[in-house]
């Protein structure tokens, strides 16, 4: 329990650290900072599925294409959400990813492992087939670019810094939201479900109700995180729910530790600020990228999160032998 | 072991802290400073193509030792990826980071529709010189007043090189193209001009960007046509006319620019020799400054330039002449849009002006793949021989630009096909 406290004491205290330390700094590292947490909300609502339930969702980009192109839509066709209707955009837009993923549910969950896998992979694949192809709607391959910011109650979001706040605020409430979500009983038993749903059938839950619900749940927030991504971003195209991308929030959730959340969210800042940051600086960013990954897979199969963890074994390991070593020495010869 | 390791990367992490460490000294310097951004793809599938850009630029300023009529140039790249996401991003890194008095580059016609917002938001100029997305100096330019473009729109040279195509007694031509936005501009304006002087275009194909093997397509073309026009992009313009010979075609190909580019034609065999594609800019131009040009490029990069090069070189060029004139400084983004609107150059592709729209007037070639000997090398190589040049085309071409601009931009259904059937 304290060690729960402490946990969440320095969630707490980085959350805090961020939101004073980032806007000192330049505005292009607000503006990767502001990104980084907006995709971080797609990263941990993965997480729900692959860290808690035991489901590789390779679709997860669909959900954040889905918010993305409907803020986008309605913000350039019909100048909706530049205002005080940004909040029923943020609405409309959980709505939007909740609802696709309650059809993509349906037939998606009933496949398991790699199964599952490849049906999501394909669905995600119609996602961003209907972007590419459906030119009236989401200008084809160019994509819809967002001219303005919401401006509304005397917050202008144009402002890098305010903007960073706001999705800093978004990021936090949807932390919060998933830790309570996964720490309640509902939460428990998609843990239960991900070690030995067969157990959890017998016990008599249903598992395909909760696996639908986690699922929907997580359409909900990718739903959310698109919203945010888009005005982040300032232009919505087919690369956002290309496979790639889905690939990319996977290697995050993988690369922080997968079933923690908030290792979400350090793989996406580490992957963002390799790839966005250190590719300003020199160009074999890449292959830093890549030996990040491969370590991680190699030594940490828990991800970064891991490392308290295996630090905390090594260190039992090494007093246990070390009793050892003092235990036969005692022995009288 | 540990000592190998830390050799080899050694030297590459105190390069870096030596690079860290320079950076602050180098703004520092009492000498007019100009820096310019510059956003390629230096890594993904088009890495190669964002080389020869930044390599057409870079040799401008080496032979000029960074000196733009007294201003120091700051040359940063930065790398876009292929993903105009990622151009946007690195776009407003030059600016807000860096600080950069303009910006350059983005490859595919979607990231200079990405780019360009970013120009009117931060209000600094943008020069594309290469992305050819034909809305940014047409219909959509007035959202842009920070924009510039040195290059070409994508249908520029197609409006000649349909004129051409009558000029053959061409009466049908069946068109394969690139399913996105450059393909459907390079292959509607071929459409519009074709059709426009009495030709038909009885079909046209629209293949995913990307596409290697097109035995699904190449079935479904009308050979009776008197040629077939495709518009290929990066490696589907190699595969494409290898399985068209391979299926027992016979005709040569006509295409748009970017199917024979100099970018893939080293790469294509004797199956293209005969093929015909129009461009601003070849490197078979038989005038002594491109010979230069060719010489010079091919002795520092090992390869012959394409018009990716060209045209950042010239874009230096450019730039270098209007801050000369001022005396060694930049004059403000709209101010330098003004001047560069007014101003003629002599270049290696040959004059080229602007019309009052912000986009280049210039030549376009009409280009024949042959192979010979060129410019004094030993060796026979495919070259895109000049058979015709058309004068100072805008990029309304033949066409009356008020008329012009009241009909939608090309798409994949516009023009509509009235001869398909």
């Amino acid at each position: 329990m304290t060690s729960q406290r402490f946990k969440i004491l320095a969630v707490v205290i980085a959350l805090g650290a961020l939101a004073v330390i980032v806007p000192s700094t330049n505005s292009f590292l607000i503006l990767l900072a502001t990104r980084a947490l907006a995709f971080a909300i797609l990263v941990m609502s993965l997480d729900i599925l692959l860290g808690y339930t035991g489901l590789a969702s390779m679709g997860q980009a669909a959900y954040l294409g889905v918010g993305a192109y409907l803020t986008a839509i309605l913000a350039a066709k019909y100048q909706f959400g530049l205002g005080m209707d940004f909040w029923i955009v943020v609405v409309l837009g959980i709505l939007a990813g909740a609802a696709l993923a309650a059809v993509f549910g349906l037939l998606a969950i009933r496949a398991t492992g790699v199964y599952f896998l490849m049906i999501t992979l394909a669905l995600g694949q119609c996602v961003w087939g209907l972007a590419y192809r459906w030119n009236s709607l989401t200008g084809g391959d160019n994509g819809i670019n967002l001219r303005a910011k919401p401006k509304f109650a005397g917050l202008d979001l144009s402002h890098d810094v305010t903007f960073f706040y706001l999705v800093l605020a978004f990021f936090a409430v949807s932390l919060l939201a998933m830790y309570v979500l996964v720490r309640s009983p509902f939460g428990r038993s998609l843990v239960g479900i991900r070690e030995r749903e067969l157990r959890m059938q017998i016990l008599g839950y249903n598992t395909w109700l909760h696996k639908y619900i986690a699922f929907i749940i997580a359409g909900a927030f990718g739903g959310l995180s698109g919203v945010l991504w888009a005005h982040t971003a300032g232009i919505v195209s087919p690369e956002n729910v290309v496979l790639t991308t889905s690939v990319d929030a996977l290697l995050m959730a993988v690369l922080g530790g997968a079933g923690t959340l908030v290792g979400g969210v350090i793989g996406s800042f580490i992957v963002f600020g390799l790839r966005e940051y250190l590719s300003t600086l020199v160009p074999w960013w890449q292959y830093v990228l890549g030996a990040v990954y491969v370590l991680t897979i190699l030594y940490l199969p828990t991800g970064l999160m891991g490392i308290p963890e295996r630090y905390r074994q090594w260190r039992a390991g090494r007093s246990t032998k070390e009793e050892k070593v003092k235990a036969l020495a005692s022995v009288p010869s | 072991m540990t000592s190998t390791l830390a050799r080899r990367l050694g030297p590459a992490l105190l390069g870096g802290c030596v690079a860290f460490a320079l950076a602050p000294v180098s703004t520092g310097a009492a000498q007019e400073e100009l820096r310019i951004g510059f956003v390629a793809p230096t890594t993904g599938i088009f890495a190669q193509i964002g080389k020869d850009m930044v390599d057409g630029f870079q040799m401008y300023l080496d032979e000029v030792k960074g000196d733009f009529g007294g201003a120091k140039v700051k040359f940063i790249v930065e790398d876009e990826q292929g993903k105009p996401d990622t151009a946007v991003t690195k776009a407003r890194k030059l600016i807000l980071q860096d600080k950069v008095h303009m910006f350059i580059g983005g490859l595919l016609a979607s990231t200079g529709y990405a780019l360009a917002p970013v120009s009117t938001e931060h209000k600094t100029l943008y020069i594309s010189s290469i992305s050819a997305a034909d809305d940014l100096t047409q219909r959509d330019l007035s959202k842009f007043p920070y924009f510039m473009r040195t290059s070409w729109t994508s249908s520029q040279p197609s409006h000649p090189f349909g004129q051409w195509a009558c000029e053959q007694g061409f009466k049908k031509v069946a068109a394969i193209g690139a399913d996105y936005a450059f393909g459907y501009e390079v292959v509607g304006g071929f459409q519009r001009a074709f059709e426009a002087c009495g030709g038909q275009v009885i079909q046209k194909v629209w293949v995913p960007l990307g596409t290697k093997d097109f035995g699904p397509y190449i079935p479904t073309l009308k050979r009776d046509a008197d040629r077939i026009f495709s518009l290929m992009v990066g490696p589907a313009a190699l595969q494409f006319p290898k399985q068209m010979r391979a299926s027992g075609y016979r005709k040569p190909l006509i295409g748009g620019g970017t199917s024979y580019d100099e970018f893939v034609l080293p790469a294509m065999g004797d199956e293209v020799i005969g093929h015909i594609s129009p461009l601003q800019y070849s490197a078979a131009l038989d005038t002594p400054k491109n010979a230069a040009f060719v010489k010079a490029y091919r002795a520092k990069y090992g390869k012959v330039p394409s018009y990716y090069s060209e045209s950042n070189y010239t874009t230096a060029q450019m730039i270098h002449e209007l801050v000369k004139k001022n005396g060694g400084k930049f004059p403000g983004a709209q101010e330098f849009i003004k001047q560069l609107s007014a101003m003629k150059f002599d270049t290696i592709r040959g004059p080229v002006a602007f019309d009052d729209m912000r986009n280049p007037v210039q030549n376009i070639y009409i280009k024949k793949v042959e192979k010979k000997k060129m410019h004094g090398y030993a060796k026979d190589e495919l070259w895109n021989t000049v058979i015709k040049t058309y004068p100072n085309v805008s990029q309304f071409g033949q066409f009356e630009k008020a008329a012009f601009l009241k009909t939608p931009v090309y798409s994949r259904d516009y023009p509509p096909c009235k001869h398909c059937n």
